[in-house]
């Protein structure tokens, strides 16, 4: 990759950096420290972490990109990689690993066509593996963007991966 | 951490010890005569900063009044603490974390670039480790050969973060940063991007502190080789000062040592056709620099002037500072120069033509490599310098052609290019530049000839130094930095208008070139820089000739070729031009 | 208005005292029971006692986690206690219909007792609670989270306010210390010790930090807590400011908990506006204000200097102590690191005596446990018992024991960094000392049932694979060890591993638990290492390789359905319709797809 390519940011939606510099100017106190806090927001405007937007971050901070960038990849929640329109969460915490979570999230895996981490070829989903939702009593537990589905049994996937490539992700 | 000057006791192996609090357990080991093994400790004292991650567990003892193993290299003793540094567990828990790290490290030491001068490889030894238990996946990263100066290959990275600490403590350039993490994790650059699109500077702190060959110098050595074995090129070699205080060291000498005579007859029997003194080239840049800062002064500006004969502080200025690039003296650095006028001057003297002659560097610097590179560098297409090859190297060359250096006779420089005065010869350490330029601009000044040469106030090892210097009614007002740290606190005081000076020296490394990226490793010992340091300051003082405008060749080139100093002609060959560069 | 006075306090105490109306409808709003929509059910509740005009007598409470999570969506009725459990948007009409206005019950939404096979309508009367003894989880379930109001009825604040008039600094310190109260995130130092470092320490400057990382996957006592009850906490930490001399406290919580982190910042900006935090609290000198400060996905940021790192905004990579963040912490000050459990015992132990705590509990270890029960076993949900309380009346009692009548194999306890406790140990006291003596530790308080089925090499991969992720890469123990650890289970799994594996996990893992830097590493091989001890021919049967890995089909009872072969995804069972299955061993890769649809259950699992 180019350096160019780092600090064009010709690509990124300009409004949302507007908004993005807003919030940087907001913060009071030790910029530093409020680094986390900062990629937090700009991921939740642009649902992610592309190279250039993590320099434009690096910039206005005034810090070194490769110091924001070792942040963002010792995170497991930043994202390097734009992400499916779909985020479809494996718990796979303890309670849910003992009760087969393993074997929902390789049934969702194979549906999806996709990697851990990695968005499907159609755009529509991004399979992670989280670690406890608090949820276990439900355990096994898959959320797809917000909505959560308890005690989800390795068959019960197909249904619902289904419903979601169809479209119709709220019927039941 | 409080330090109180208080004595407390403690055991190492049983023995007693009184030691100071603050005492680090590997010291009191030192005391006690126990040599704990360490990796990544890193400590340059006075010099820079202290690498205390304790994240390589190689000298782990263990603290026998809680039962654990404790890291020695940062943990300090307390009063009643027992430490055992040969228990099972202590010895059991270091190699385990060598041979963890070994597990995943391409282990091809015939062929690398650090054999017999690698901390892992000499720890693997120190530790008896004779078989590797654990077998698994290993790293894969792209090797990036992008620049021109330094090689990285992340396989070979054990994560001790020297080069993280080096040019982020003690260089502020940030380029590295541990990226990822657990197995993954590796010391990089900005979204893993190729070196050569990144702010380094190439000054070569990295390089010169990683234990392994993760980070090393790019070998221009084939290029030289194949050059010096083409009979139609006409290769002309220069060394720089910092090279002859150090080179010994690679064949058996102590630091200090002074071994110029045999380097030029190393260089000779390599096959170089004409052997110059980079130091010729310092005079040179002095007396430009001089002329330029007298001339700043008389026409109000830009003051202050900061030397540019180190091309990472150069660098460091046009991506870090791009608002002040009216600052630093436009002189070429003397490699510059003489690569300049080896095409040109001694083309025409010597009646070889220009585009036949190779100009080959011996640095102790890794920026070099790629300030050969620069655009600005050029003359009608030929760059001043094409190679420059480190002490480094140039020491693996002497061996690879069989050179028994110890026994070599003491040569001579080849004249034209060759004279060097004393003040040339301290461009190599930290405030050399300064000193020698103060001794011209001085006489410059005043028109009055120096008494004493030597500006004590001027030398020294801290990070920043200042003093005033009267020339005649006017003081001048100096600056010294080395280190890129050191560096940054300066210019920041400038922009915010809180440092007054005349005239700024500033030089990337430690100590100096002396402590270049590209000399005799110091695993460490600084006290090998001060010895290289105090060599060029003997040499200064037992010169002939000690002020740079004295030097004869200087003379005779001014009134050749060049004119005067700050001439058209001068200005054309001897002067460059800056460029901002955005930061990554 | 401000409160800054007792008798403020106490007013706005009356004011919001005893059951303000007739029936009390608490609906649980936990994650848990969020996840199934219970906001949904709240919503209805509201609208149809709007609807019928029962609002004079009828209030719905918005409760945090009722802690029987595995019955979720959970509703208690109060005065008389009455709990349905799994509810339903459908079953809300019902409810409201039958219960709220016929006063009859919807029996079929008790609570069924696996045991016992019969309804039981109380919460009170159910096993999952009997046992229960509630210090930490006081208020959680009872108080809307979201009413200040309803937690200062609680006799919120009192604390504070008392040791802000009575107590010096030291006498915080000095009560806590007796009192018995240790740190309940994992390594159990005392908490009294603890805070008289931080105050010995000269700075201009100190920090009270809390630690609500809870990183340990299928632990959720920490995010209930705060969920349920935040003002307890922010009591707490206030108290611990005063003691130990910091003004600003930092709450540090991990952002997969968007849900709990929501109410809590209603909770401080609450007591913002009521001068319960701020500057002189209380009409005292004592100025205190807490942040939120959240992380971004890493199990290792809950170790304490590596959650002090991710503060600064950086990598939360942990280092090695001292200096102990009570001596150089946040920002280089001092700073006080304490788990949100331990924190919400504080403002009890002020109201109540040090002697009221210590007495609670057993000798050493005062006061209780919260533990997240989950895995194979009945009662799924946070338990809270006194210390001392063995691990049988734990799983067997409250927890009903493993479904399906299957046997319990062993309890893992205290996540990735703990180990499992067998049968044999079933009897010993949860409390620091006993638990020392068979080699386990507390942990943080996640209990996981496992049953007969559960196979413990690979449940060990699964723990390493955790910690291997998790680790920050620092220190080449845990950083390569554990990937090695983790080589060597695959390996053995794949049934491809030796002998000599078992001597080199063993050796390995020793070599980790020594040689790390921080407790992650320190900890990671501890699953490995117990189940290596209590199952030993487990392992052994992996690396002799004579531990089956494909399904069988039982011949007597197959029925030739062919459903199995329909789904098998390697096509290695054979058999014709009305005919005999079989399956080839050598191809199986059991994925257990066979087993799930067999209509006879014909299918054995390896
Ligand atoms: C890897 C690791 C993870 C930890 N995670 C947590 C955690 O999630 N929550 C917590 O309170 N303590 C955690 N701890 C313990 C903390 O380092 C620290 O001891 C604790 O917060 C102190 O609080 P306490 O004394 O109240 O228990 C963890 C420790 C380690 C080594
Ligand atoms: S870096 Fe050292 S150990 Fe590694 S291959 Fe090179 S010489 Fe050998
Ligand atoms: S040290 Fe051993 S492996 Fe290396 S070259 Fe010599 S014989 Fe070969
Ligand atoms: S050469 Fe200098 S600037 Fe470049 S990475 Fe190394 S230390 Fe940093
Ligand atoms: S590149 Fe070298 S100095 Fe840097 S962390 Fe790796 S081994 Fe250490
Ligand atoms: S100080 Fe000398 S050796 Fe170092 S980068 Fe500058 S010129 Fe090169
Ligand atoms: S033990 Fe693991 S988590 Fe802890 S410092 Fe070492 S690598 Fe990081
Ligand atoms: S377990 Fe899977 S692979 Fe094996 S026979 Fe059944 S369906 Fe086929
Ligand atoms: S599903 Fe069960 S009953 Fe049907 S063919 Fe397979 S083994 Fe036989
Ligand atoms: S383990 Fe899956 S929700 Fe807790
Ligand atoms: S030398 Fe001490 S931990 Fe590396
Ligand atoms: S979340 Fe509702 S009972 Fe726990």
């Amino acid at each position: 990759m180019k350096k160019q390519d780092v600090l064009d940011t010709s690509n990124l939606d300009e409004q949302k950096l507007a908004e993005l510099d807003h919030r940087i100017e907001s913060i009071e106190g030790n910029v530093e420290e409020a680094l986390i806090d900062i990629l937090h927001q700009a991921q939740n405007l642009f649902g992610y972490l592309p190279y250039n937007l993590q320099r434009y971050v690096a910039k206005k901070l005034g810090l070194p990109s490769a110091k924001v960038n070792g942040v963002v990849t010792f995170y497991s929640l930043f994202s390097e990689r734009p992400r499916g329109k779909y985020t479809v969460s494996v718990c796979m915490g303890t309670a849910c690993f003992v009760k087969g979570a393993d074997k929902v999230l390789n049934r969702i895996l194979g549906l999806t066509g996709t990697e851990k981490n990695v968005m499907s070829e159609d755009g529509l989903f991004t399979v992670q593996d989280v670690r406890c939702i608090g949820a276990c009593g439900l355990a096994p537990v898959v959320t797809i963007n917000d909505k959560v589905y308890g005690n989800v049994k390795p068959s019960d996937v197909d249904d619902i991966i289904r419903r979601y490539k169809k479209g119709d992700e709220y019927a039941d | 951490m409080k330090l109180i000057d208080k004595k407390i006791t403690c055991y190492v192996n049983d023995i007693e010890l009184e030691v100071e609090q603050g005492t680090t357990v590997l010291d009191a080991g030192k005391k006690a005569g126990v040599d704990i093994p360490t990796l990544c400790h890193l400590d340059l004292h006075e010099l820079g900063p202290v690498n205390q991650s304790a994240n390589c567990r190689v000298c782990v003892v263990e603290d026998d009044n809680s039962g654990n193993l404790i890291p020695s290299c940062s943990q300090y003793v307390y009063d009643g603490m027992r430490i055992q540094t040969d228990s099972m567990n202590a010895v059991m828990g270091r190699r385990t974390s060598l041979e963890l790290l070994l597990s995943n490290h391409p282990r091809d030491c015939l062929t690398c670039v650090k054999n017999r001068n690698c901390e892992l490889q000499t720890l693997a030894d120190d530790l008896n480790i004779r078989e590797i238990h654990y077998k698994g996946e290993k790293m894969d990263h792209p090797v990036d050969d992008s620049s021109r100066a330094i090689i990285k290959d992340p396989n070979k990275c054990i994560m001790c973060r020297r080069c993280i600490t080096m040019c982020n403590d003690m260089q502020t350039v940030g380029v590295l940063s541990p990226l990822d993490r657990g197995f993954d994790v590796v010391a990089g650059t900005a979204f893993h991007l190729d070196l050569d699109q990144t702010s380094c500077t190439y000054c070569g702190q990295c390089v010169s502190v990683c234990p392994t060959a993760a980070l090393a110098e790019r070998s221009a050595t084939p290029n030289v080789w194949k050059a010096l074995n083409n009979p139609d090129k006409h290769v002309v070699v220069q060394v720089a000062p910092a090279v002859r205080v150090a080179i010994g060291e690679s064949f058996g000498y102590n630091p200090g040592d002074i071994s110029t005579g045999k380097l030029v007859s190393a260089l000779r029997r390599l096959g170089f056709d004409t052997v110059f003194d980079t130091i010729f080239g310092a005079d040179l840049t002095v007396v430009e620099e001089a002329k330029e800062l007298v001339d700043r002064i008389e026409s109000d500006g830009p003051l202050p002037m900061l030397t540019s004969c180190c091309p990472a502080w150069v660098q460091f200025i046009e991506q870090q500072f791009p608002d002040l690039l009216d600052v630093p003296s436009s002189c070429k650095s003397p490699q510059s120069m003489v690569g300049a006028l080896s095409k040109s001057y001694y083309a025409e003297t010597a009646g070889v033509d220009p585009e036949d002659i190779i100009m080959v560097s011996i640095m102790p610097c890794v920026a070099k490599k790629s300030e050969a590179d620069r655009e600005e560098l050029s003359e009608a297409g030929l760059a001043n310098v094409d190679y420059v090859v480190t002490t480094r190297e140039l020491a693996r060359m002497i061996k690879e052609a069989a050179i028994d250096f110890r026994t070599l006779a003491e040569g001579a420089f080849d004249s034209l290019l060759g004279e060097s005065t004393g003040a040339g010869t301290i461009f190599g350490t930290t405030g050399g530049v300064i000193e020698a330029s103060t001794r011209t601009a001085y006489e410059m000044i005043t028109g009055k000839e120096l008494g004493t040469l030597e500006f004590r106030q001027l030398r020294g090892i801290e990070g920043v130094r200042e003093a005033t210097i009267e020339t005649g009614d006017r003081k001048l007002r100096v600056g010294i930095a080395h280190e890129l740290g050191n560096a940054r606190q300066l210019l920041e005081a400038i922009q915010r208008g809180d440092a007054h000076f005349d005239a700024i020296e500033i030089m990337a490394c430690p100590g100096g070139c002396i402590g270049g990226g590209g000399q005799p490793y110091h695993h460490g010992d600084i006290s090998r820089l001060e010895r290289r340091a105090a060599a060029l300051y003997h040499i200064d003082d037992i010169s002939e000739r000690r002020k740079a405008h004295d030097n004869p060749l200087v003379k005779k080139v001014y009134e050749d070729y060049l004119e005067s100093p700050g001439s058209l002609k001068a200005k054309q060959l001897l002067h460059t031009s800056y460029s901002a560069k955005e930061r990554i | 208005m401000r409160i800054d006075t007792r008798e403020k306090l106490s007013e706005i105490k009356t004011a919001n005292s005893g059951h303000k109306k007739k029936v009390s409808l608490y609906v649980c709003t936990g994650t848990s029971c969020l996840s199934m929509s219970s906001d949904l059910l709240l919503e209805r509740f509201e609208i149809l006692i709007d609807e019928k005009n029962l609002d004079a007598d009828v209030e719905v409470v918005r409760t945090g986690c009722l802690r029987f999570c595995g019955q979720g969506p959970l509703v208690i009725i109060e005065p008389e206690g009455t709990t349905y459990t799994q509810i339903s948007l459908s079953d809300v009409d019902e409810i409201v219909e039958k219960h709220l206005i016929e006063d009859t019950r919807v029996e079929r939404l008790y609570y069924e007792d696996p045991k016992l096979q019969k309804k039981v309508p109380l919460a009170d009367e159910m096993d999952f609670y009997k046992k229960q003894k509630r210090i930490a989880l006081r208020n959680c379930g009872l108080i809307n989270p979201w009413r200040i109001e309803d937690y200062i009825a609680q006799d919120g604040y009192r604390a504070l306010a008392d040791v802000l008039e009575n107590y010096t600094p030291e006498d915080v310190c000095n009560t806590i210390e007796k009192s018995g109260l240790r740190g309940r995130g994992g390594g159990g130092f005392p908490t009294g010790k603890k805070w008289f470092f931080t105050l010995r320490e000269e700075s201009d400057e100190k920090y009270i930090i809390c630690n609500a990382d809870e990183g340990d996957p299928g632990a959720f006592m920490d995010r209930s807590l705060i969920e349920g009850d935040p003002h307890a906490l922010i009591e707490a930490m206030a108290i611990g400011g005063y003691a130990t001399g910091a003004t600003q406290g930092y709450i540090y919580i991990r952002a997969e908990y968007e849900v709990s982190i929501e109410p809590l910042r209603a909770a401080l900006s609450a007591a913002r506006s009521y001068g319960l935090l701020g500057s002189g609290l209380f009409q005292s000198g004592f100025d205190f204000d807490i942040e939120i400060k959240i992380g971004a996905g890493a199990f290792v940021c809950g170790e304490e200097t590596a959650l002090i790192h991710s503060m600064h905004g950086w990598r939360g990579e942990p280092r090695t102590k001292p200096p102990f963040p009570s001596q150089q912490g946040f920002r280089g000050r001092p700073s006080t690191v304490n788990n949100v459990e331990t924190f919400v015992n504080v403002p009890q132990i002020i109201l109540n005596g040090a002697e009221w705590f210590s007495s609670i509990g057993t000798e050493g270890s005062s006061g209780t446990k919260v533990f997240a029960l989950a895995g194979s076993v009945r009662n799924v949900g946070l338990v809270e018992v006194p210390m001392g309380t063995t691990f049988r009346d734990i799983v067997h009692v409250i927890g009903g024991g493993a479904p399906e009548g299957k046997a319990i194999k062993a309890v893992q306890i205290g996540g990735p960094s703990g180990g499992v406790i067998t049968e044999e140990h079933f009897d010993t006291p949860i409390d620091y000392y006993s638990l020392n003596d068979i080699g386990a530790m507390m942990g943080s308080g996640g209990m996981i049932v496992m049953d007969e089925d559960s196979d413990m090499v690979d449940i060990s991969k699964f723990y390493l694979d955790f910690t291997q992720e998790e680790s920050c890469g620092k220190c080449p123990p845990c950083r390569v060890g554990t990937k090695r650890m983790y080589e060597i289970l695959d390996r053995l799994l794949a049934m491809e591993g030796t002998p000599e594996d078992l001597e080199r996990l063993r050796t390995l893992g020793h070599n980790i638990q020594t040689a790390s830097l921080c407790g992650l590493g320190q900890s990671a091989p501890n699953p490995v290492m117990s189940t290596m001890q209590a199952f030993p021919e487990e392992y052994e049967a992996y690396a002799y390789r004579t531990k089956r890995t494909a399904y069988e089909i039982d011949l007597s009872l197959c029925i030739g359905c062919t459903k199995c072969k329909r789904v098998c995804p390697v096509d290695c069972i054979e058999g014709e319709l009305r005919g005999a299955h079989v399956i080839d061993p050598e191809s199986c890769i059991a994925c257990g797809a066979c087993h799930e649809v067999c209509p006879k259950d014909a299918i054995i699992e390896p």
